[in-house]
């Protein structure tokens, strides 16, 4: 179903997902016998155990489920957000939200899907931030 | 052909040991084990060479077994390291009955120990990078809690206030123990002005971070009244485990100890009037409130009101963590033995000042990973068999 999957299964389910965020996609994979969507990746469904799974991409909205401030000494950075976040699709990612105070994300929050890059990170070079639907609406 | 309730009461601890309670200056893990291990072997007037079914919970050893055999000079018939985080000790609590039970062994002993506190100040873990939450720095494991108490305040209307009552009444019971390591007197204001490390929880919603060690030993119960101190029966053990890393919880305010609670308890054959010491894993004030409502002490929701005004304090409605928890007793990274030594203790009637009078069942119940392993277990003493 998805062009650019065939080619990247060598990669297996965590590389394929990595190069997408890299080629600025957000995709999440879809299990072909149950239809439910799995993150994380992985190369069976957990909800039916179904093997096949297509990757779709994600609408990117969500609804904040949970949120913390981890507290940090400004000269390190200062306080940051981790939330918890439901996407529409179902499943439930961590991430934070930007573009707003740490401590005014509320859950229930409506957030829409960013992708960035760590350029500190090897492991995760892009990964996926949420910011306030209200504020990226165009 | 029942399973497990074969085993309710088969097996029994005869020796329980902490070891020396404190700070262990230049001592390692496998010391402060071996320590424990020897004190509750001297309890039960047996030897490390009686010992043939050993179980290690260590975030220290990979092979952790080998290691600590090796360390005490013993040859097991049988070892188990399942390791299910600060949980991993209530869980070898069955495996060791059904060893008891199978001839597997004829001595089961459990043991721990760490040197958390003098040798790392802060959580020693092998745990591995979560790959799918590490990008957003969660700080672990305590984020994860925070966000199951986030929710949960959300959800049910719990507040601050209520998680801090859970730390005055651990530190109000740790009080009453010589061998609790904070036993300054402490209020809801003061845990309420105490720095945030990941909302809502602050330092003081905070387990410890200390040394310690714990042991037991097991028998089979038909031999178990020709040891020195009184017997206390393993009466139902149960463990479930339903996610790993917290983005993957079902429900961040229902944990699997609502699966594990029950299925200890039937194989127990009681039923909550029935306990009369509890004893929760409270490595954060969040713990406590999921706990309570998981095994069915309240409702879900109302684990903030059943702990108001003292309720799980010395004198209230249900005595919970009698040692002063991790909250104020001792947390070494892996807490599970402490649950069960503590319940040994109250079950013997060696508790001291902090001595629930009467206790004649205990229920004891170990956490895991974050929020993820959940384990049971119901401890009785001879009227219960």
């Amino acid at each position: 179903m998805n062009d650019s999957s065939e080619p990247r299964a060598a990669l297996g389910p965590d590389g394929e997902y990595a190069a997408h965020l890299a080629e600025g996609r957000f995709m999440l994979q879809q299990c072909c016998q149950c239809e439910r969507h799995v993150f994380f990746p992985r190369v069976l469904c957990p909800h039916c155990g179904g093997s096949q799974l297509q990757w779709t991409a994600a609408s990117g909205g969500g609804t904040v489920y949970s949120a913390t401030v981890v507290r940090r000494k400004p000269q390190h950075g200062g306080d940051y957000s981790v939330v918890l976040v439901d996407l529409d699709e179902g499943p439930r990612m961590m991430s934070r939200v930007e573009g707003l105070a740490p401590d005014a994300v509320r859950i229930g929050m409506r957030v829409r899907a960013r992708i960035v890059s760590a350029p500190d990170s090897a492991d995760s070079a892009w990964f996926v931030v949420f910011d306030p639907v209200t504020e990226t609406l165009q | 052909m029942s399973t497990a309730n074969t085993l309710r009461g088969s097996a029994a601890i005869v020796g329980a040991s902490l070891g020396t309670p404190g700070p262990r200056p230049g001592l390692s893990a496998l010391d402060i084990m071996a320590d424990a291990a020897s004190g509750a072997l001297r309890e039960a007037g047996l030897t490390l060479a009686d010992v043939d079914g050993l179980f290690v919970g260590s975030a220290y050893h990979y092979l952790s077994t080998l290691s600590a055999a090796e360390y005490l000079g013993i040859q097991p018939r049988f070892s188990d390291n399942n390791m299910v985080g600060g949980s991993s000790f209530v869980a070898h609590l069955l495996t060791a009955a059904m060893a008891l039970a199978t001839g597997q062994c004829n001595v089961a002993l459990i043991c721990y120990g760490s040197n958390q506190g003098t040798g790392f100040g802060t959580l020693k873990s092998m745990s591995e990078v979560q790959k799918y939450e590490a990008p957003y720095q969660p700080r672990y494991p305590i984020s994860s809690y925070a966000l199951a108490a986030a929710r949960h305040m959300h959800q049910y209307g719990t507040t601050r206030r209520d998680l801090a009552e859970v730390a005055v009444a651990a530190r109000a019971w740790a009080r009453l123990n010589p061998d609790a390591q904070d036993r300054g007197p402490l209020s809801v204001d003061d845990v309420l002005a105490a720095r945030m490390i990941s909302d809502p929880l602050g330092l003081l919603d905070c387990c410890l971070v200390t040394d310690g060690g714990g042991a037991l030993v097991l028998v089979r119960a038909e031999r178990a009244r020709d040891f020195p101190k009184p017997p206390v029966y393993v009466l139902g053990v149960a463990a479930a485990h339903w996610h790993r890393q917290i983005s993957c919880m079902p429900d961040l305010t229902v944990t699997a100890a609502a699966e594990s609670g029950p299925r200890a308890m039937a194989m127990a054959g009681i039923t909550h009037r029935d306990v009369d010491v509890v004893e929760l894993y409270d490595a954060f004030t969040i713990n406590t409130l999921l706990f309570l409502e998981d095994l069915g002490f309240c409702a879900k929701g109302e684990g903030g009101a059943f702990v108001q005004g003292g309720g799980i304090a010395p004198g209230g409605r249900l005595p919970v963590n009698t040692n002063g928890g991790g909250l104020s007793c001792c947390h070494p990274g892996m807490y599970g033995i402490f649950l069960l030594v503590e319940a040994v203790r109250q079950l013997r009637a060696e508790a001291g000042q902090r001595q629930i009078d009467g206790a004649n069942i205990a229920l004891c119940h170990g956490n895991g990973g974050v929020l993820s392993s959940q384990v049971t277990a119901v401890l009785g003493g001879a009227a219960t068999l």
